[in-house]
């Protein structure tokens, strides 16, 4: 029962009252002449509608404390930069065609979004032959991957190779080698598997299954008892979204915690702040951010500042920072080399060496991956300073090309 | 296939079982309505998600689980109420497409305003306290909440039962659906008894919405696919027959899970497989008349 709803007005309206008031708070706002250049544009697609709505929401906030504070930093010698927020429904085609509305009609001179490992791929599709960067802040091996990277793709979000890897790196060695898989039938679980096969090579792991279902499946029952009955030591469940906290929230009702660890890639934030403690406690994941860090790292807690300021004193989720840190790079770049001229961003962006909220970053040269550290987690049972706090970390894998799959790996020349 | 036991297999029946009691709900209501009103009622996916998100607010205002089931099939039903005796009541006498379309455009009214009011993401729905976790059912552990579905489904059903076979409206109400002019003739008011069909059956959905809530949380789209299954079992068990949307409700729901066991990417194909395969043998269903869609 899907309908064609008109794009999501509240977010663009919220992203023009912030707009303009950092417009009306930057101190030489009265330079008449400099407002009339055109904005920077840059073009958001997530899916605000569908399962992953909570999550591209976040996404949205992020975005928009990054813009926030380029254009209250003066933008590119007074030029402001303004998001364009769109929903692309978590379908290709809807948001290959909102990409290309971006681009043609509202003139956006960058893309950054997406939140899904197919849908990417059709919005850098669009970029890749318009010659418009796309820097994406979802996870994705095969947007690196020579046959679809070119030189104005930038991958700002963790890989599944990456991700997985580290979780499975330290799951294995903890929790038992005996794994069964419970996967999103997409490209996102399928990397994710892959990923975790990978880490699992050497370590002596033994996969008793990998059982497939479609995209915002709504029932697990039918596939649970399968999975239980295979008794493995590790049930790696590798959904996203709502996907997530329903797959967890049945298991849990299955009774399946009790001889099981269940491990998930990416334990999200939003889930679990969604779905409560029941449905996550025990569960082990990964993230690419958990706003806890702040007491160790000051760039986490400027950015974690920045966003309560902004929007009522909630703190960032994991996707959402990346939004934030996916448009700020864009905006630097553009800071950097003075212009919003492509090629000349481009080489800012691949110059560029950036610790904006979770520790030092940057992007590789051969397939524009960001390299950067991976967070494991645990769900807090006791001791929760706030409603907030969720989530400890147990582990953390520093930035490290050597995690990611090798240049030549991809396909590209070393 | 290694680890096949019969132990899994009763585990999954169990689950089809639980899967196949949203679906009778529905279907039950669908067939109801197309049963006596003849109207194929396409708003029914946003009534029973209607059910799901009236209860979400009754929790919210202090409300608690067991208080939604009897107050959310009675706020929805009223709906239903209102919306046969304003909107749907006109059309009668002017074709099937008429209601179908009526109620079809309604379903994305709907759909649209819990989207407005409440938002597009969704919102989780916890499982009340006492029916949390699993229980040894003699092959395996299994929820205790589905359970609770399958049981309340059965005294819907028995209700349901009672009131058509034993009181005299009962009465009315299944001679309407077999001739309806007679029963205008003999004096009854026949589009009173419309009237309360097609709330009973709304409120029926609203019910079904409420149960599914804790499995799966609150979406505006939720509706949606369950919608198009619900058919599948009206369809099934013949459009207009309460018996055979039970039957072909629970058959739906093992098919789903016993796919899933073996072929797990193929388990909505097999509904629709089901279908193709009854329609073939028996266009009219389970328990159909023939003839009823023309």
């Amino acid at each position: 029962m899907t309908s064609k709803t008109p794009r999501s007005n509240t977010l663009n309206r919220r992203s023009m009252i912030v707009g303009g008031a950092t417009l009306a708070a930057a101190p030489f706002s009265f330079h008449t002449a400099r407002a009339q250049e055109p904005t920077i544009k840059v073009g958001f697609p997530v899916p605000l509608t569908g399962p992953y709505g909570a999550e591209a929401q976040d996404q949205v906030r992020a975005a928009e404390v990054a813009i926030a504070e380029f254009n209250a930093a003066g933008g590119l010698g007074g030029r402001k930069a303004e998001l364009l927020v769109r929903d692309d429904k978590l379908n290709p085609g809807e948001a290959a065609t909102r990409a290309l509305e971006l681009i043609e009609n509202d003139k956006a001179n960058f893309i950054v979004g997406s939140l899904s490992a197919a849908v990417q791929l059709a919005i850098n599709n669009v970029t890749k032959q318009r010659g418009v960067i796309f820097n994406s802040i979802s996870q994705s091996d095969a947007i690196n991957e020579v046959a679809d990277f070119s030189k104005y793709t930038f991958h700002e979000a963790l890989t599944p190779h990456l991700t997985a890897g580290a979780v499975g790196r330290y799951a294995f060695s903890k929790f038992g080698k005996k794994v069964a898989f419970l996967t999103a039938d997409y490209a996102y679980g399928h990397e994710m598997v892959r990923g975790f096969q990978e880490a699992g090579k050497g370590m002596g792991v033994e996969v008793l299954g990998d059982i497939r279902h479609p995209i915002g499946a709504t029932d697990f029952s039918t596939l649970l008892p399968r999975l239980q009955s295979m008794k493995p030591d590790i049930l790696v469940i590798n959904n996203f979204g709502r996907d997530q906290q329903i797959a967890l929230k049945q298991a849990t009702d299955f009774g399946l915690k009790k001889s099981t660890k269940i491990v998930v890639p990416i334990m999200l934030f939003t889930g679990r702040q969604a779905a409560g403690l029941a449905a996550f406690d025990g569960v082990v994941g990964g993230t690419s951010y958990y706003w806890g860090v702040e007491d160790q790292l000051s760039s986490a807690k400027s950015f974690n500042d920045q966003f309560r300021k902004m929007h009522g004193g909630r703190v960032p989720s994991d996707y959402g920072a990346m939004g934030y840190a996916g448009v700020r790079t864009v905006l630097q770049a553009v800071k950097d080399a003075g212009t919003v001229e492509t090629d000349k961003v481009i080489t800012a962006l691949e110059n560029l060496k950036y610790d904006y909220y979770k520790g030092p970053q940057y992007y590789r040269k051969c397939d524009h991956q960001s390299v950067q550290s991976v967070l494991i987690i645990e769900c807090k049972t006791k001791d929760m300073r706030n409603e907030a706090d969720v989530f400890q970390v147990v582990a953390n894998e520093a930035p490290n090309e050597a995690n990611l799959r090798s240049c030549e790996a991809l396909g590209h020349k070393a | 296939m290694a680890g096949l036991t019969l132990d899994l297999i009763g585990l999954q029946l169990f689950a089809g079982v639980a899967l196949g009691a949203v679906y009778v709900l529905l279907a039950i209501g669908l067939s109801l309505i197309f049963g006596m009103l003849t109207v194929v009622n396409f708003a029914h996916g946003a009534f029973y998600m209607l059910g799901a998100y009236v209860g979400l607010w009754l929790m919210a205002h202090g409300g608690n689980f067991w208080l939604c089931l009897v107050l959310v099939p009675l706020v929805v039903g009223g709906i239903g109420l209102a919306v046969e005796r304003v909107l749907i009541r006109p059309l009668y006498g002017r074709g099937i497409d008429y209601p179908l379309l009526l109620t079809f455009g309604l379903s994305y009214i709907i759909v649209e305003l819990v989207r407005i009011t409440f938002g597009k993401s969704g919102y989780p729905f916890d499982t009340p306290d006492v029916l949390q976790g699993a229980v040894d059912i003699g092959v395996g552990f299994f929820p205790l909440y589905r359970l609770f579905v399958i049981a309340a489904t059965a005294v819907i059903l028995f209700g349901l039962w009672l009131f058509l076979e034993r009181t005299s409206f009962g009465l009315i109400i299944r001679a309407g659906a077999r001739d309806p002019l007679i029963v205008r003739v003999l004096g009854v008011n026949v589009s009173k008894v419309w009237l309360i069909v097609f709330g009973m059956g709304t409120a029926i959905a609203a019910f079904a919405g409420l149960l599914a809530a804790p499995l799966q949380g609150v979406i505006p789209e939720m509706g949606g696919t369950i919608l198009a299954e619900a058919f599948v079992v009206t369809v099934v068990g013949g459009m207009g027959s309460l018996l055979g949307a039970v039957l072909a409700g629970i058959l739906v729901g093992v098919v789903v899970s016993m796919t899933s066991l073996f072929a797990p990417e193929m388990a909505k194909v097999a509904i629709f497989a089901l279908m193709a395969l009854v329609l073939l043998i028996r266009p009219q269903g389970f328990f159909g008349r023939a003839g009823l869609m023309s």
